[in-house]
């Protein structure tokens, strides 16, 4: 997020028009993401896991309104906001402080990202979490969590004022739902069927094609995160062509090495790593780092995500190895690269500043430790008073029939209609004479 | 000669298999049937329609075995997909009058595996 003067209380036509319509890109990534991790599971639970984003929507999408957004953004306390803000209480259309456009546009392009970082972490408990839990947990940590990162990562709390650059959001969605993630996983367990039997994606193209719509939501994300039309975001949005499209080619280079054959889902994965390597860098650093930190940015990741599986530890859809690890990055990558004749904020270590690589590197730190600690009491918490999972025979069914009485792909045979539509007659044999 | 077939949940066809390979049973056809065995209907709701859902989806082997072989491949069958529950399935022998080996034209007890007890 970029320090403008505050001065800049006129409204803006360009850039409110410009904000209003990444405002609905990011909002589509969140049912974007429902296609990624819906592809990745079993058939049987395609439509929970899309459900686990889809209701992310709603919950965080409240909480947001009724309290998230005002411990996030109202005044530069040093851990949290205030509370002038909570339940829209003064968010009009006068130009939010630092920024050309109206208030309200600035508290709903904010939201979108509340609710994308709570529908990240259902990938590292998916196929096992019952659903109301998932509910519960979601609504507490949107504000528990999320508002707490995005008030130090961008609200004017401890670590912006400190130094620490973040463009859009590494600490607040990438880091934090990436480590949330491993404690998620850790609190609620493996999937009985887990290190046993192979658990494989279901459908390889919804998997690419909510890839493909992530990537398009994301110019909104990082394009958006400037506030408007100025450098800043022109430079974020060319980078988020530059770095994914990078981290694709290395993502394919090193299936070639591993295994002589390119796969799609690998393809799909780094996409959505580059887009997250680029997230806290795209308005600080130059066209050219943006294409190296993805090239080379792949590379851990793709080493997570082999390991991973080798581990007890079941977080599913690598939560972390594609937000968390891509988002710990960027966030140093800064520290080494930013430059002030691209950003007209600070240099990194590369230009003079080695400062600059310190404050990325106290996010580095702490955003992770914050982010793991907390979810993990707050799950433990939750687990205390009710299961966070479901008993075994259901898992053996599937999510789907079990919380939703609903499958992704029914077949329709032996289907025997209870309730007649209302208005209706009933069915009457046709051969009735 | 007998033909095998055991109809068994799809979540217990991994053990299944498991289970014939350590008897030693090879050469199967798997396929995914649809049936009901007595188990609970589910209830599904699709906006304004509920429907009470039948039949459940089931993984049913056919194993072509010699004689000695088939109460080894039975009792893979069983210890492979027992649960406890209702809808665990159903193992049908069947006398099989001929078989035959595409690739070499072997026949019958020679096509079946496996062929020495």
């Amino acid at each position: 997020m970029v320090p403008v003067l505050a001065q800049a209380t006129q409204i803006d036509t360009g850039d409110t028009a410009w904000m209003l319509a990444a405002t609905a890109l990011v909002l589509m990534m969140t049912p974007a993401l429902g296609l990624f991790y819906a592809g990745l599971v079993r058939a049987k639970n395609a439509l929970n896991t899309f459900m686990m984003s889809v209701s992310a929507i709603a919950i965080a999408g409240l909480m947001w309104a009724l309290i998230g957004y005002s411990l996030a953004f109202d005044g530069t306390g040093d851990l949290i906001g205030g509370l002038h803000n909570v339940g829209l209480h003064d968010v009009t259309f006068a130009a939010r402080e630092g920024t050309t456009i109206p208030e309200l546009v600035f508290f709903a392009f904010q939201a979108t990202f509340c609710i994308i970082t709570v529908a990240l972490i259902s990938g590292a408990v998916v196929e096992r979490m019952r659903f109301g839990p998932w509910m519960i947990f979601a609504a507490i940590w949107s504000v528990l969590v999320y508002s707490v990162l995005a008030h130090w990562g961008f609200g004017g709390g401890w670590l912006q004022e400190g130094g620490t650059l973040d463009f859009a959001g590494g600490i607040a969605v990438e880091m934090a739902s990436g480590f949330s993630a491993v404690a998620a996983a850790i609190v609620v367990g493996a999937r009985k069927d887990y290190g046993r039997i192979g658990l494989l994606p279901h459908n390889s193209v919804l998997v690419l094609l909510g890839a493909g719509l992530l990537w398009f939501g994301w110019f909104g994300f990082n394009g958006g995160s400037g506030f408007g039309t100025g450098d800043p975001s022109v430079l974020a949005f060319t980078n988020t062509l530059l770095c994914p499209a990078a981290s694709l080619f290395t993502w394919m280079m090193l299936d070639l090495i591993r295994d002589k054959k390119v796969t799609a889902v690998g393809a799909a994965t780094a996409i959505i790593a580059g887009c997250v390597l680029i997230t806290p860098a795209g308005g600080f650093i130059s066209p050219g780092w943006a294409l190296l930190l993805g090239l080379l940015g792949a590379i851990p990741v793709y080493y997570v995500i082999a390991y991973r599986p080798r581990t007890r530890v079941d977080e599913t859809l690598d939560v972390l190895a594609a937000h968390g690890t891509a988002g710990f990055l960027g966030i140093l990558f800064i520290g080494f690269v930013a430059q002030a004749s691209w950003n007209g904020v600070s240099d990194g270590w590369f230009y003079g500043h080695i400062g600059q690589l310190g404050d990325q590197a106290l996010a580095a730190l702490v955003t992770p430790l914050y982010a793991f600690g907390m979810t993990f009491v707050l799950l433990k918490a939750i687990g205390a008073v009710m299961p966070l999972r479901g008993p075994e025979p259901d898992e053996s069914l599937g999510m789907d029939a079990i919380y939703h009485g609903e499958e992704a792909y029914p077949s329709g045979e032996g289907a025997i209609l209870v309730t007649p539509e209302a208005g209706e007659e009933a069915p009457v044999p046709v051969a009735q004479p | 000669m007998k033909l095998v077939i055991g109809i068994v949940r799809p979540e217990r066809a991994n053990d299944v298999l498991e289970a014939l390979y350590r008897a030693e049973v090879r050469g199967i056809s798997m396929s995914r049937v649809q049936g009901h065995g007595g188990e609970l209907d589910r209830v599904e709701t699709y906006r304004g329609s509920t429907v009470k859902v039948e039949v459940t989806d089931k993984v049913r082997f056919e194993i072509g075995v010699s004689d000695d072989f088939v109460q080894a491949t039975v009792d893979a069958i069983c210890d492979g997909a027992r649960t406890g529950q209702v809808g665990d399935g159903k193992i049908f022998v069947v006398p099989v009058e001929r078989v035959v080996r595409i690739r070499t034209g072997e026949t019958d007890e020679a096509a079946v595996t496996p062929v020495s007890a």
